[in-house]
């Protein structure tokens, strides 16, 4: 059963960022030319699967805190609307307002109006996967409002006028040397005797941001977990920049999607243990906020959560793909996808990455609109391995692949062609004539172990992006034969 | 229809018609029977990982130890109401409650705290009068905060089951950091730069 066939709308076109403009093969091939960028990916890749693997293999229990993960998460959706609406009654009994999307434009309306009343032209913002996908920070600018990154990566993206490339780690495709060009370029005021030493480049990021902190009215952040039986809501992070948006301004808005929440309190002691060890390889990460409402005298006094769908409920309505919702967004997948590390994030298009974004973004947009994504994976299952909550992304992959085949309304070349080798496959004459018309190519590929990646077409549709290995002197069949008689 | 209705109906359409919930196993570890002493050792081993300090003492030797672990600190401190006055340093100012932009006036913070988390070097903090509001913890740029023996922990799942999930908690595992720059890790950013924690209990000899 399929989202179309059941009427339930995808994540609109023309807002938000989950489509790129370009397909994956095609924004690849540039990102596979950039040396840089390669040597960048390959550093900070290999430097966190380190710390991971480390992290993982000292807890004895990963195993059963993985399948307690994959198994909450699975009850979870299997109820969502329940779970949501107990969410709702618990936030709005501790003083907070709930808020409803259908998708991007409807949450960023939301959030300017929310912004608007508070009469700020300025508000500041913690790093979260859901804003950066409906496209909030550009919304509010349209409306006259300033939106200050305050994550360290966020805030490298947003001074470079940059996309971020990686779920945890949006600047992960800029070295040392480019941040401190960044900063010497966009940060008024800032040392001219700078250097690229990572803590400096703290030092310029919190002096720059401390008088944000402590002047803002609003903030603006995401949601790492929302438990629906207390109304608590968690953000994971590392710098305390979400800390100071949680606590100092007036007013915050978180915006969450559908499918964070956790059913139990007694859920996040599995999500809080597989979180920071997948995602930053470390024990704990260095603050955990959790708050439930509105506390009088303690951090803001007024509270609103924006609960989105976006797409979500047509990802929950395919069987086959739901599991993506799954995700916590550690980004352990990218971290150890050999496409990944190659191509980097910004090929994907958008804001979701990797292995993860592959099976997420096509789902959360419809198949069509993100079609060559569910081919940017090598099948290899490394991604599987890692995940946290067991999310089986090569199956899911296989799945809209096959989706994406049967929603074409003519047959491709390759669909032709495979048709044709089926053919000849089912008939041993043909098979062996085929065979020994194969062998001719070993005429193009004078000596080479495979033929060269200019043929013409539609063979070069083939082998543009794959080796053709060129026919042996000889069969196995032919071999046989020669051996063993007939 | 309204957004929250037609969000509700798309789920209920999606689930179609809705199987037996999923089980939930839960067989990974929900308790921890080490001996105390050597879940303090893991503490400490844990939060020493994190590049911040441990002091550790007897439980009457906490004030002298909050003063050494201070000593070197220019500037004025503050401390959660709720501290013990034996806890507090001489000319240690007790939070009035003053807009937390105020709080920036200080050097340092001395906090108590609610529970602590051997296997992951965390400390829980809890709004609570002696651990203080949130801001208190978060702006002054050193915190110096105080760990009982009682109320330390194996474990995430056991530190949760003492939990109030309707107070306003904050988990710190070491100073504020970053892994945003090559993704190796940088202490110090726009939380507290230095963590002294003062480790108290009967079972070890001062320092």
């Amino acid at each position: 059963m399929t989202a179309v066939f059941l009427g339930i709308p995808t994540a609109p076109p023309g807002v938000g960022n989950l489509r790129g403009d370009r397909s994956f093969p095609d924004a690849a091939r540039d990102a596979l030319r950039d040396g840089q960028l390669r040597a960048n990916l390959g550093h900070a890749t290999t430097t966190i699967r380190g710390k991971r693997a480390g992290v993982v293999a000292e807890v004895p229990d990963w195993a059963e805190l993985r399948e307690a993960g994959r198994a909450i998460k699975a009850a979870t959706m299997a109820r969502l609307d329940d779970h949501l609406e107990e969410l709702e009654r618990q936030v709005t009994a501790r003083g907070g307002t709930v808020h409803w999307a259908r998708d991007a434009t409807e949450a960023n309306e939301i959030v300017t109006r929310l912004v608007r009343a508070t009469g700020a032209d300025e508000v500041v913002k913690v790093k979260s996967m859901a804003t950066q996908e409906i496209g909030l920070n550009e919304a509010l600018e349209a409306a006259g409002i300033e939106a200050l990154e305050t994550d360290l990566a966020e805030l490298i993206v947003q001074l470079g006028e940059d996309k971020p490339s990686h779920i945890l780690v949006p600047a992960i495709h800029k070295n040392r040397a480019e941040i401190r060009e960044i900063f010497a370029r966009a940060i008024p005021g800032v040392d001219p005797d700078l250097t690229d030493e990572p803590r400096r480049l703290a030092m310029a990021a919190r002096e720059h941001l401390r008088q944000r902190f402590l002047r803002a009215r609003v903030a603006i952040s995401g949601a790492n977990f929302a438990v629906a039986e207390t109304g608590t809501l968690a953000v994971v992070e590392s710098e305390g920049n979400g800390r100071m948006c949680l606590t100092l301004p007036q007013t915050l808005i978180t915006v969450m999607g559908i499918e964070k929440l956790v059913p139990t309190w007694r859920d996040l002691e599995v999500f809080l243990q597989l979180l920071p060890r997948s995602s930053t390889g470390e024990r704990m990460n260095p603050y955990t906020s959790l708050w439930a409402g509105v506390t009088p005298g303690d951090g803001p006094q007024e509270f609103h959560l924006v609960l989105l769908d976006n797409g979500r409920t047509a990802v929950l309505a395919d069987e086959d793909g739901r599991e993506a919702l799954h995700c916590i967004r550690c980004s352990a997948c990218l971290n150890v996808c050999p496409v990944y590390e190659r191509t980097g994030g910004h090929a994907y298009g958008s804001v979701y990455p990797g292995p993860i974004g592959a099976v997420l973004s096509p789902q959360l947009t419809g198949v069509e609109d993100n079609a060559s994504l569910p081919y940017a994976s090598s099948l290899c299952g490394a991604c599987y391995d890692v995940c946290p909550v067991a999310i089986d992304i090569p199956s899911i992959l296989v799945h809209l692949r096959a989706e994406h085949v049967e929603a074409q309304e003519r047959p491709t070349a390759e669909a032709l062609a495979f048709r044709g080798l089926a053919r000849v496959m089912a008939h041993p004459r043909l098979w062996r004539l085929a065979q020994r018309a194969a062998g001719l190519g070993r005429f193009l590929a004078r000596g080479r172990p495979t033929l060269p990646a200019t043929l013409p077409p539609p063979a070069s549709a083939w082998t543009r992006t794959r080796d053709l290995p060129t026919p042996p002197r000889e069969t196995f069949t032919q071999a046989w034969a020669r051996e063993h008689g007939r | 229809m309204s957004a929250r209705d037609e969000v509700l109906g798309r789920i209920r359409t999606a689930l179609g018609d809705r199987g037996p919930l999923p089980e939930v196993t839960r067989g990974y570890r929900t308790t921890d029977d080490r001996p105390l002493p050597e879940l303090l050792d893991v503490l400490t081993d844990r939060i020493e990982d994190y590049r911040a300090t441990v002091l550790r003492c007897t439980p009457d030797a906490i004030g002298e130890t909050v003063a050494a672990a201070l000593a070197d600190v220019s500037g004025d401190v503050v401390v959660a109401p709720g501290v013990p006055q034996a806890w507090r340093p001489a000319g240690a100012v007790e939070d009035d409650g003053r807009p937390a932009v105020g709080l920036t006036a200080f050097a340092a913070t001395l906090t108590g705290v609610t529970a602590a988390i051997a296997e992951t070097g965390t400390l829980v903090l809890d709004a609570s009068p002696v651990c203080g509001r949130r801001a208190l913890s978060l702006l002054p740029d050193v915190l110096v905060c105080v760990v009982t023996a009682d109320q330390v922990v194996g474990g995430v799942p056991e530190a949760l089951a003492r939990l109030d999930p309707l107070r306003p908690l904050t988990m710190i595992s070491g100073p504020s950091a970053t892994s945003d720059i090559e993704l190796q890790r940088v202490e110090g950013v726009h939380g507290p730069r230095t963590l002294l924690v003062v480790l108290a209990s009967d079972q070890l000899e001062p320092p």
